[in-house]
């Protein structure tokens, strides 16, 4: 794969970037994680007080003795990768053209706990259909940033930083590349990101495709947060909806701390590696079903133990955990819910992945997207959609995006 | 097999190597970078958790606290399988009435030092004789020198039952109960279940009022700011309560393997001891008895013992007792109760939320000083309180 600037970009702004950690950081982490005081096992035979910890052993173990970080280092610097200023703040990127004439360009973002790791393996698929299943008439120029604090993007120095001025942000980086037609997509943080921008409307964006809808009305979400049992009349559909985003809700601690206290949990997710990936583990029930099966030695989707612990190594080594939390910080204090509809007037498409932790309903998506022009429910996938099953997720954001080409 | 009964003597011996090795820890911490805001509302402050890892590795003195531990009598024993582990000081005085007080989290007995004497020994500590107490200090299961328990179901009324027994156990046929945060919990239990010999409780803590915000009057101005204290606690400051109620497993991690980021954990309780405590450290003004070194008695104990993650679990127990109990009747308190309400407290309770709760109410008062850690912060003030409030019961 080329790493051509010159052909990447013309723009002076954009620089060049290449991973490359020092070897005593490396090192430092892996005697961090030999030197590992573990608590005691859960009382429980299940993972309800949390990640469990022969699931803990499982990936320490194999973190400190079989990972090998510079794998991973030059997997990601065989992709044309920048970095380029934009409101003050550095922001990291990859960026694969594709070899077809007349691609689309989409701008992807990731959520928490991922980070750029998470969609590498739509690239290949998006960029180079024929190769992977599709026609030419399907291919992707791809943009893929790491959000504010997180990855080898910088640390905002200062508040504010929340989806909406990333939004602003990622339009800044399109028209900078030389984009005047493009899409966007995400789930997780990257559904709220790709929804500002569409309420935004920068000149250039034709749509968005998500894999989390933010869907919930006004009133659905007074009840949950009165702990009131659903509505009567709710469909099958909507009830389920509701049922996840209340457990949601209440059972999503490291939201709460996220969103109130992210310098408290901080200091633990900076000095200790395996604090780290615990953390990190525990976003939603399944997929920590899912991640611990992987450790014990069963497949999870397309992705695989070196996948997971490149992510939380890129945590670690460029010690983001803190900044990155801070996202659901900057979040709360606008006073926005992540799961009110999104209100979005641009085409929408909309794929739920049966193992999400909210399986949206069409309903709520048609009146949260009011131009809802692709909604299909995936045979399989769960959180990480595009780590997971990346050709299901490539095969939708084909499908999806096939009417504003 | 009937379980074995006996009393153990108990002293502290804790080996150099892990002495050692806290140092080193501390001394190699890894800092994110500083908060983005000028206050608490990010968390724990750089500033503050700096100079406090500082203090910590220069100055800071384990074997002086060992010491004083080992001064007053500690004893372990098993109740209902667990290992218990409790300071037991019995007063000079005859007919002394005996007291057992439950610290609460992040606390341990460490909080409830200052009030051994002027308790125990009311005649040097400005009392009468006949406000003397036998004082019994547990550390509550999974914390502490009392170890993680091996099963779950150690809720609040489970430790209660416990209590009882360990007061049975000491030959105690006359006594009294009390507690603040889940001491309350703990005491509160003691109350409805009214073991043979409980005379009634104090709390410092109206832990009964939180589970129950609908049913206290909100029409006063006190109602009102009570009320107001307690949504604005929950909307921000109680992440760590949720986070501990469900997944205690997945913070203990980084609770076990990294000293600053137990500290940073323990320190972010509420605003009044957080901002009290930081002051301790960054400007060297402690708020009473909250000195730097107690401070750190309490964070090195949770350290050493390697319970943060077994102590958080109280919050899970809690949790699981209070949705099996949803939607059934609150066994009904027919002991005597007092309360004392602490200004710096999560919430200031309202002496109307105090006769809700504890309808043969024999004592309330606003004390003038102090907050969440009222024993610890403010030991003459509280143990007032306990001797004023438990004077009728004698």
């Amino acid at each position: 794969m080329s790493t051509d600037t010159g052909t990447t970009s013309t723009d002076p702004a954009v620089r060049p970037f290449h991973v490359e950690m020092a070897e005593e950081a490396v090192a430092d982490l892996r005697r961090r994680i030999a030197a590992w005081r573990a608590p005691e096992r859960e009382p429980v035979d299940d993972q309800s007080q949390g990640v469990q910890l022969a699931t803990v052993h499982d990936l320490a173990n194999y973190w400190a003795t079989g990972y090998d970080w510079r794998r991973c280092e030059a997997k990601l610097n065989a992709l044309p990768q920048f970095m380029t200023e934009i409101d003050g703040l550095d922001i990291h990127f990859i960026h694969v053209r594709s070899p077809h004439e007349g691609a689309l360009p989409l701008i992807v973002t990731h959520g928490w706990p991922g980070s750029v790791i998470e969609q590498l393996k739509i690239i290949e698929p998006l960029t180079d259909p024929t190769g992977h299943g599709g026609s030419a008439s399907d291919a992707f120029d791809v943009v893929i940033p790491s959000l504010p604090g997180y990855g080898f993007s910088g640390k905002p120095a200062a508040t504010g930083w929340d989806p909406e001025r990333i939004a602003r942000a990622w339009a800044v980086l399109m028209r900078r590349l030389g984009y005047t037609r493009y899409v966007a997509q995400g789930g997780d943080w990257g559904t709220a990101v790709a929804a500002a921008m569409a309420r935004q409307e920068p000149a250039g964006l034709l749509g968005i495709h998500v894999n989390f809808a933010q869907n919930v009305p006004p009133d659905i979400l007074g009840h949950i947060r009165n702990g009131d049992p659903p509505p009567s009349d709710l469909s099958d559909a909507e009830k389920r909806a509701y049922g996840q985003v209340a457990y949601a809700t209440y059972h999503r601690g490291y939201g709460v701390i996220q969103g109130t206290r992210p310098q408290t949990i901080g200091y633990s997710l900076a000095d200790t590696p395996v604090g780290l990936a615990a953390w990190l583990l525990d976003h939603d029930e399944t997929t920590y079903g899912h991640l611990a099966r992987l450790f014990a030695g069963h497949p999870y989707g397309a992705i695989t133990r070196d996948d997971w612990l490149d992510n939380t190594s890129v945590y670690w080594l460029t010690n983001t955990a803190t900044s990155a939390a801070r996202l659901y910080w900057q979040q709360a204090v606008t006073g926005k819910n992540f799961y009110a509809a999104a209100n979005v007037s641009l085409p929408a498409a909309v794929t739920v992945f049966p193992d999400e932790y909210v399986t949206a309903p069409r309903s709520w998506t048609e009146q949260a997207y009011h131009k809802l022009i692709y909604f299909n429910e995936a045979g399989r996938g769960g959180h990480f959609a595009a780590w997971e099953q990346p050709d299901v997720l490539s095969g939708e954001l084909r499908a999806a995006f096939r009417t504003l080409r | 097999m009937p379980e074995e009964t006996d009393i153990h003597p108990f002293r502290i011996d804790t080996p150099g190597d892990a002495i050692a090795d806290l140092q080193r820890r501390i001394a190699a911490t890894r800092w994110p970078a500083r908060e983005l805001v000028k206050d608490r509302s990010q968390g724990v402050q750089l500033a503050t958790i700096q100079e406090l890892a500082r203090y910590w590795t220069a100055d800071y003195d384990w074997r002086a606290c060992e010491a004083r531990l080992n001064a007053l009598p500690q004893f372990t024993t098993t109740i209902d399988g667990e290992n218990i582990h409790f300071i037991h000081v019995r007063s000079p005085h005859a007919d002394a009435l005996p007291l057992i007080i439950t610290h609460g989290w992040p606390g341990s007995v460490i909080e409830l030092l200052e009030v051994v004497g002027p308790l125990t020994d009311p005649t040097a500590h400005g009392g009468a004789a006949e406000d003397a107490f036998d004082l019994v200090l547990p550390s509550l299961p999974g914390y502490g020198f009392s170890g993680d328990p091996a099963e779950d179901g150690w809720d609040p009324g489970r430790i209660a039952r416990a209590w009882a027994e360990l007061m049975r156990r000491l030959g105690y046929p006359r006594y009294v109960a009390q507690g603040g945060d889940q001491g309350a919990a703990v005491t509160d239990a003691m109350g409805r279940q009214a073991p043979a010999g409980l005379l009634g409780i104090h709390l410092n803590f109206l832990r009964e009022a939180l589970g129950n915000i609908g049913g206290m009057p909100a029409d006063s101005p006190e109602e009102r700011a009570a009320l107001a204290a307690i949504k604005t606690f929950a909307a921000s400051g109680s992440a760590y309560f949720q986070e501990q109620a469900t997944r205690p497993q997945t913070i203990g991690y980084a609770l076990l393997d990294s000293p600053v980021a137990l500290a940073a954990w323990m320190l972010d309780h509420d605003t009044d001891s957080y901002y009290k405590i930081s002051r301790a450290f960054v400007d060297g003004q402690p708020a009473g008895n909250l000195t730097r070194d107690h401070i750190l008695d309490n964070i090195t104990l949770y350290w050493l013992t390697g319970t943060g993650a077994s102590a958080a679990r109280l919050y899970w127990e809690g949790g699981q007792a209070a949705a099996a109990a949803a939607g059934k009747p609150r066994p009904e308190m027919k002991l005597p109760a007092g309360v004392t309400a602490f200004p710096g407290e999560i919430f200031p309770a309202p002496r109307s939320w105090a006769e809700k709760v504890y309808p043969h109410l024999i004592y309330f008062h606003e004390a003038a000083r102090g907050g969440h850690f009222a024993a610890w912060e403010e030991p003459q003030l509280f143990t007032e309180e306990v001797r004023a409030s438990f004077r009728p019961l004698r």
